[in-house]
């Protein structure tokens, strides 16, 4: 412990002890946090800033902290909520130190609102609002529009082709895992296979990389098989868990692969980069192949390995383009019309920024609308 | 109907927490979110289990039942264990099976991480052979995107750069008072991939990116207001 006059003993010579000192609680929080500010010090090489703390403004005094004299803040992070506290700041170098003044009485508190991501929540509001819209619009009876998905349409092809050929059926969903949207999206496209899978009679094999996974796609295929009215066909053996080490996993189906030489392979999930090992070692063996991901990073490979690939949000369309239920559709017709306006603001913030970068000037106004609506976008972590 | 409902009224419940925790940071929402991904990990530790159990049973009906290539399904089960007994015992002699003598380690260093390495290694030929077929000239759209790739790749090796230089003495041959130096330093090669990367590219993907956003946000509506069910069994 240090009292406060040790701490005006301090010597000050040649040395200038922080201005501006703030302390604030700290804005946006659970509580239990006072953020405290200063000036930068330039001309104090090889000091430290040591931060003491208190709850009398003149005495009892405890150093907290010793920052380095390049920073500006210091987060302390061991207070209780609603007690009062003081804080002093000293600069030390070499044996000499300054001290400035004392700052407080603050408080900390927890915080009901965020009001950092206040621009978030307007925008959640409206996207929400575009789309209950057009939800409660479907449900009136206004017919929507969904245009053909290529990739969906080849579903039947590819299964139809794999009948002929008298060859397996593969269904990965990659290395994703159950709270990936990705895979909620591709399991009515499980279904489906499998529906068409019980139907004709072919093998349909299942590789995971996820336990979870795993699970649903049994539930998802023995309902598709009883829906068939053939669970006599259904072999759990058939969806497996492999492992979920990203090449153990891509070595596991490329043996699969090469073993079985499915007629038709779907990879429908999350990808990472075996992506192209699984679908080139899948083309080698001829099978007619359909993707879908929405890791964009993979496009590229799937586009160029597979016959058919669903390109960002396309899969999850696939459940409303398979069950076209009009309260499906409103929410498709709610996405297209929020990209609709997402294109008139980019393309008002361009015009913005552009027109206010070519005035020079004349256009800072334009620059501080842009810049103002670009960091009202940006939400605090 | 307790079946189907259920669930739904949990994810719904569970997702207007979500929500209020992003937006209110004050207890008991403030660690919601945390709190939540601590039982999902929890739960999906267990869950390996069922993922173990699923391996192991498969394989060991292959042996016993002397199918098709019976010996590799042989060979995984003794894989399989032979690995959870080498845990087992270095956790017991070494405290933990990463200790850095402990066999485990030397199992995963010298075993595990060459195997990973190995089948990240072929990714190179799978894409030189998928380049192979998409830069085919078939059409207009993969001429541009034979074109694209061939400036992308000249921009980001050496010889680009000493073919620009090479271009540009050659120019200054023909017309003396282009400066070859000022015009090499241009980098043309570099600077026309990192256009087509930055601006070309960039733009095409955020424009991806944009529609899976819209689409993941409508997904999450359907799935929190019960529209979307196919997750669910019927």
């Amino acid at each position: 412990m240090m009292t406060l006059w040790i701490l005006t003993a301090l010597t000050v010579v040649g040395l200038t002890p922080p201005g501006s000192v703030t302390a604030r609680d700290a804005p946006n929080d659970q509580g239990g946090q006072i953020v405290i500010r200063w000036d930068d010090i330039d001309d104090a090489a090889n000091s430290t800033i040591a931060l003491f703390r208190s709850t009398c403004p003149d005495t009892g005094f405890i150093e907290i902290a010793a920052e380095p004299v390049s920073s500006t803040e210091y987060t302390d992070a061991e207070v209780a909520d609603g007690c009062s506290y003081y804080y002093r700041l000293v600069v030390r170098s070499d044996g000499d130190s300054a001290v400035a003044p004392v700052v407080g009485p603050v408080r900390s508190s927890a915080q009901w609102f965020n009001s950092g991501r206040s621009s978030v929540l307007i925008v959640f509001a409206l996207i929400c609002a575009a789309f209950l819209f057009y939800i409660f619009r479907a449900r009136r009876g206004t017919k929507m529009f969904v245009r053909r998905i290529a990739g969906l349409d080849a579903i039947d092809d590819a299964l139809g082709r794999a009948t002929e050929m008298g060859k397996p059926i593969l269904f990965s969903f990659g290395l994703g895992v159950i709270t990936d949207l990705v895979v909620i999206a591709a399991l009515p496209l499980l279904r489906k296979v499998a529906r068409k899978a019980a139907d004709y009679a072919i093998r349909l094999i299942v590789p995971n990389a996820d336990p979870i996974v795993m699970t649903a796609a049994q539930e998802t295929v023995k309902e598709a098989y009883l829906e068939s009215g053939r669970p006599d066909l259904y072999n759990p053996d058939n969806i497996t868990f492999l492992t979920s080490d990203q090449f153990g996993y891509a070595a596991g189906v490329d043996g699969i692969i090469l073993r079985e030489k499915p007629g038709a392979i779907f990879w429908l999930g999350y990808f990472y980069a075996e992506s192209l090992v699984m679908a080139e070692t899948g083309h080698s063996v001829g099978a007619i192949q359909l993707a879908g991901t929405t890791e964009t990073t993979q496009l590229p490979f799937f586009v160029a390995a597979c016959d058919y690939t669903m390109i960002g949000e396309e899969i999850f369309a696939a459940s409303c383009y398979l069950k076209p239920e009009p309260v499906m559709l409103g929410t498709l017709k709610g996405e297209d019309f929020l990209k609709l306006v997402l294109v008139i603001c980019i393309t008002a913030l361009v015009v913005l920024g552009t027109a206010g970068a070519i005035t020079g000037n004349g256009g800072a106004a334009l620059t501080r609308i842009h810049q103002a609506v670009s960091t009202w976008l940006t939400p605090a972590s | 109907m307790l079946k189907r409902n259920l669930p739904l009224a949990i994810v719904f419940t569970t997702a207007l927490l979500l929500v209020a925790a992003f937006f209110i940071p004050h207890r008991p929402f403030g660690d919601l979110e945390s709190r939540f991904l601590n039982w999902y990990a929890i739960v999906a530790g267990f869950t390996y289990l069922l993922g173990i159990d699923s391996l192991a049973r498969h394989h060991i009906l292959r042996v016993t039942r002397r199918a098709p290539g019976w010996p590799f399904s042989l060979l995984l089960v003794l894989a399989l264990f032979g690995t959870l007994g080498l845990g087992v015992y270095s956790w017991f002699k070494f405290q933990s099976p990463f200790a850095l003598r402990a066999p485990f380690m030397w199992l995963y260093t010298y075993m595990i991480i060459p195997l990973q390495a190995t089948m990240f290694a072929t990714l190179a030929f799978f894409i030189v052979s998928a380049a192979y077929r998409a830069f085919r000239v078939r059409n207009f759209s993969a001429t541009l995107l034979l074109l694209a790739a061939c400036l992308v790749m000249f921009g980001n090796v050496p010889l680009g750069g000493e073919v620009w230089r090479a271009v540009a003495s050659a120019m200054h041959k023909v017309i003396p008072s282009i400066d070859p130096a000022a015009l090499g330093a241009l980098e043309i090669p570099a600077v026309v991939k990192d256009w087509l990367m930055k601006v070309g590219q960039t733009a095409a993907v955020r424009g991806i990116g944009i529609g899976l956003s819209l689409g993941g946000i409508a997904m999450s509506l359907r799935i929190v207001l019960g529209i979307e069910r196919t997750y669910l069994s019927s």
